[in-house]
């Protein structure tokens, strides 16, 4: 008899080289063919490959799969895949109380015991089990014994005892296998011992819960009821490098990418590099300034040109992002944040580099700035990054975050030839009498003439310009006005920027305003307190700067404003000095995500404030 | 690009901008020598950028009358990269001097040789720094007093040849602002060398050290303490032509044997290097000339092997499925 779920965690753990990434993203892509919607959550440590066993070493891949909607990847796990003790210790104190564990016994001896840091050696000396069921499987011995006829080392067999844990998942999740067997065929394309011996342990695993189906649950999960449409799997940073790519191909222009390896943002690099056949010209510079100034030299020269970086690369970023506002070129910088100060968390999340983009720079610079909600909204937003940048000729910065970067999730993929297909920029022509490389248009836009192009050459820099003649000035006078054109081009931007939506009735008690990453997790509290009858509404902002312009006015329709962040309020700071309406703050930088249920904690107490205030 | 114009001579090439460099600066004929270089070439306006860094030497682009950038301090070869590697038809020019583009821009210097990349990297090099006013450079001499080293320095100066052909080099030649028509010659050959052709400029900063180079290159000295490096020529020099550079057992000496002169070869690292070690002469010219694979073109034949791909072929790649 299977348990029809709708909706359902699982954990996958293990050692960092125990491939629990590549078992969760194969679970969660066949999840996702089968029609289920789902979210994932990659947590794996900065080491590639710490001591084995250690708790250190513990790398997990949360995936949430349901057949409805699904928008995080889920607060507490109903399932937990430990391959050793290191990932139960890990682990266990996430899991919802009386979840499934599938252990492999095999790594539960007194040696890993002891790695993981265990006093005891035996699992029925961990008292807290008992809250648990416990489903036991010898998946090394049994993934040995399954390729013993196949003509491979005994350390490669090992490493396919993923493959026989998700097998196993596949029968007691009724998850199709074909799938994953065809995705192993053409991974291993040629190396058939190696075809033969995952897909053995593949099976092995799978057989392996018919064997013991009796004793244990069996269940399925319905599909979604998901927009019609071809659907495809995304994740956050894939999304940046399509969209950057579908935004040269609708200005007509090559892109540019001058980048440095850093975590979590690599992948964006890695990804472009692959498409030189659509013109993406990718340039893996020295450092992370000669990244960003080739990127600008690339735009000089009438590129589309991006940089992308996490929070200590924009640190060093800042002075030629600063030329890049001064010199009033377009510059897409992608900042795919992740925990700080310094070196700070490099694999885990947070969203504390908006103070960082909106003023880490010397003097009076202003910038645009987007971010990112969930991967399947990069594609859109590194899109309108780019569009925002070529339109006013200014730097952009997305912020996008490790979790977002990381994470996938089931994404339509929008027609082309409807969406997305056209942004419409200006480039100087040649002919122009008395041109002037800083005069500007009713948006305060200067044109920008690209080497090559006769009649056109003109000199511009660092230091400030004359307003009318565009040559070097240090009148008093004319310095702030700059300053003040500047300021005033970007915020004429809000006019060229879609209004802001409102999840819930655009006035009430309670309005809660969140942005980037966090948006699965706070539009899921916020839902449940709706339909329990409470006067809350979502405000997810995805334009930092400048704001839409009816945000003002949404903001006082409301009694009072919570900003739900991971980071000790900067949004904050920033909506209450420029709307002066006392908004609070809740806050939480733990490098992990925010979970629903403490959301709802923490508005209910809101609600429950705003409430006692009106009597 | 375009040809139908008559070819430009080096005034067209002047901008309307004042010049503010020191009267008596060695960069005024650096100035004039480059636009004269660009109208023997045959150059247009809009086919050649300029790009500097911070310095007295980065003013420069102000004053040409082409595409140009004075940016931040030490990326300006950073910069030019990027425009060269997206618009390879371009004459990109790399302005730089001996603090912003050994010191602050150190790092970029040494990739853009790795790399190969065909820019021209003009350093100009007076030992000082200049705009900030006399602080020691990375090529001020050891123990000379400057304004941060009242006592003489205590840092060993970078020689600009030695570090070029220690990062891969495939052009690096040293003439002199008191010099124009050699100066031309080189500016000639950098433009022409495919690669990236570093031009390293004597230049005299008469404000803050003036004289540097009055040991290789005053009047009284120039003829017996510098040689003129011509490929395949022996390296005779002397006011009577009486002195030649030897073969020694692990360096190059001086002597009068004249027939056993050492004749110059460009694509000779081990003589390039010993050249830059020479103590009591110095050589100007070509120190190396050698044809490697070049980094824009490589990443333009790259991005042009196929015909242009779709992003919606791309988005519809791999693994996708329909909701009915």
């Amino acid at each position: 008899m299977k348990t029809t779920l709708e909706h359902i965690i699982i954990l996958f753990s293990g050692d960092s080289g125990d491939g629990m990434q590549l078992t969760g993203t194969q679970f969660s892509d066949t999840s996702a063919r089968m029609g289920n919607d789902i979210a994932t959550f990659p947590d794996y440590p900065s080491e590639i490959r710490a001591p084995s066993g250690s708790v250190f070493g513990v790398s997990g891949f949360q995936v949430h799969i349901g057949a409805r909607e699904i928008y995080t990847p889920g607060d507490q796990p109903d399932v937990l895949v430990a391959m050793n003790p290191a990932a139960l210790k890990v682990k266990l104190p996430l899991l919802k109380k009386g979840a499934t564990i599938i252990i492999n016994d095999d790594a539960f001896d007194r040696s890993g015991f002891k790695k993981a840091g265990y006093e005891v050696s035996s699992l029925e000396a961990i008292g807290e089990l008992k809250n648990f069921k416990l489903i036991h499987a010898p998946i090394t011995s049994q993934t040995e014994r399954a390729l013993e006829a196949i003509d491979l080392d005994n350390k490669s067999k090992r490493r396919c005892k993923n493959f026989y844990a998700l097998g196993l998942c596949y029968f007691i999740f009724s998850r199709d296998p074909n799938l994953t067997k065809a995705w192993i065929r053409e991974k291993f394309e040629g190396k058939d011992a190696l075809v033969n011996a995952n897909i053995a342990a593949l099976e092995a695993g799978y057989h392996f819960g018919e064997t013991i189906e009796a004793s244990i649950s069996i269940y399925q999960i319905p599909e979604a009821p998901l927009e019609k449409g071809t659907y495809r799997q995304i994740n956050g940073n894939t999304g940046i490098a399509w969209g950057l790519m579908q935004a040269a191909e609708a200005s007509g222009l090559d892109l540019f990418i001058g980048s440095y390896p850093i975590t979590p943002a690599t992948d964006i690099l890695q990804e472009l590099s692959k498409h030189a056949g659509f013109g993406v010209r990718t340039f893996q510079a020295e450092d992370e300034i000669a990244a960003i100034c080739a990127a600008i030299g690339a735009s000089f020269s009438g590129a589309l040109a991006v940089t992308t970086t996490s929070g200590p690369g924009l640190a060093l970023k800042s002075e030629a992002l600063n030329l890049a506002v001064m010199l009033e070129l377009p510059l897409v910088v992608i900042n795919v944040q992740r925990g700080g100060p310094s070196t700070g968390l490099p694999t885990k999340t947070e969203q504390a580099d908006l103070l960082q983009v909106f003023y880490g720079r010397n003097g009076e610079s202003p910038v645009i700035v987007l971010a990112a909600s969930r991967p399947g909204d990069t594609f859109a937003m590194a899109f309108e990054a780019a569009r925002l940048s070529l339109q006013h000729m200014t730097p952009v910065v997305l912020l996008s975050d490790g979790f977002i970067a990381n994470g996938s999730e089931p994404w339509r993929i929008p027609d082309l030839r409807e969406e997305y297909h056209h942004i419409p920029i200006h480039l100087a022509q040649a002919s122009e009498e008395d041109f002037k490389p800083y005069n500007r248009n009713l948006q305060l836009v200067r044109p920008w003439a690209i080497p090559g192009t006769e009649g056109m050459q003109h000199r511009i820099g660092g230091l400030e310009k004359d307003f009318e003649t565009g040559d070097v000035s240090y009148d008093p006078e004319n310095q702030e006005k700059m300053v003040e054109v500047r300021a005033k081009k970007v915020s004429m931007v809000a006019s060229n920027i879609p209004e802001q939506q409102v999840e819930g009735k655009t006035h009430g008690q309670l309005l809660v305003i969140s942005w980037g990453g966090t948006y699965g997790a706070v539009r899921t509290a916020v839902k449940r307190l709706q339909v329990q009858g409470h006067e809350i509404s979502l405000v997810h902002l995805t334009y930092l700067n400048p704001f839409p312009k009816n945000l003002g006015p949404l903001i006082a329709n409301f009694k009072q404003v919570l900003i739900p962040e991971l980071n000790k309020g900067q949004l904050l700071r920033i909506i209450n000095a420029q709307f002066h309406c006392e908004a609070k703050g809740y806050h939480k930088v733990q490098g992990l995500p925010f979970t629903i249920s403490e959301l709802i904690t923490a508005f209910e107490k809101e609600l429950k404030l705003v409430e006692y205030a009106k009597q | 690009m375009q040809s139908n114009s008559e070819k430009l001579s080096a005034k067209d090439f002047a901008t309307d901008q004042a010049i503010r460099w020191c009267p008596g600066c060695g960069d005024y004929a650096i100035l004039n020598s480059v636009k004269k270089v660009l109208s023997t070439l045959g150059k247009r306006k809009e086919d050649v950028v300029f790009i500097s860094g911070i310095g007295c030497s980065s003013r420069f682009p102000y004053y040409v009358d082409t595409y140009g950038m004075h940016s931040i301090h030490g990326r300006a070869v950073a910069i030019a990269t990027g425009t060269k590697v997206h618009n390879p038809l371009l004459s990109v020019w790399a302005i730089t001097g001996d603090g912003d583009g050994l010191a602050i821009g150190g790092n970029h210097f040494i990739h853009a040789l790795r790399r190969n990349i065909n820019i021209n990297i003009l350093i100009f090099n007076n030992e000082i720094y200049g705009l900030t006013k006399g602080q020691y450079s990375p090529t001020s001499q050891l123990g000379q007093r400057t304004k941060t080293s009242p006592l003489g320095t205590i840092e060993k100066p970078f020689d600009p040849a030695m570090l070029a052909l220690g990062a891969g080099a495939t052009f690096f030649a040293r003439t002199t602002a008191s010099d124009p028509k050699h100066l031309q010659e080189i500016l000639l050959r950098a433009e022409a060398h495919c690669g990236t052709s570093v031009v390293e400029i004597y230049q005299n900063c008469v404000i803050f050290n003036d004289e540097a180079f009055e040991q290789f290159l005053g009047k009284e000295n120039r003829d017996d303490h510098s040689v003129v490096l011509q490929h395949g020529k022996p390296l005779v020099f002397g006011k009577g032509l009486d002195k030649a550079v030897q073969w020694g057992h692990h360096e190059l000496l001086v002597s009068t044997a004249l027939d056993t002169a050492v004749i110059h070869d460009e694509q000779n690292l081990s003589l390039s290097f010993l050249l830059a070690r020479l103590e009591t002469v110095k050589p100007l010219g070509v120190y190396r000339c050698v044809q490697e694979a070049e980094y824009a073109s490589n990443m333009d034949d790259g991005v042009k092997k196929e015909s242009r791909k779709q992003v919606s072929e791309l988005l519809h790649s791999g693994s996708t499925w329909e909701i009915e």
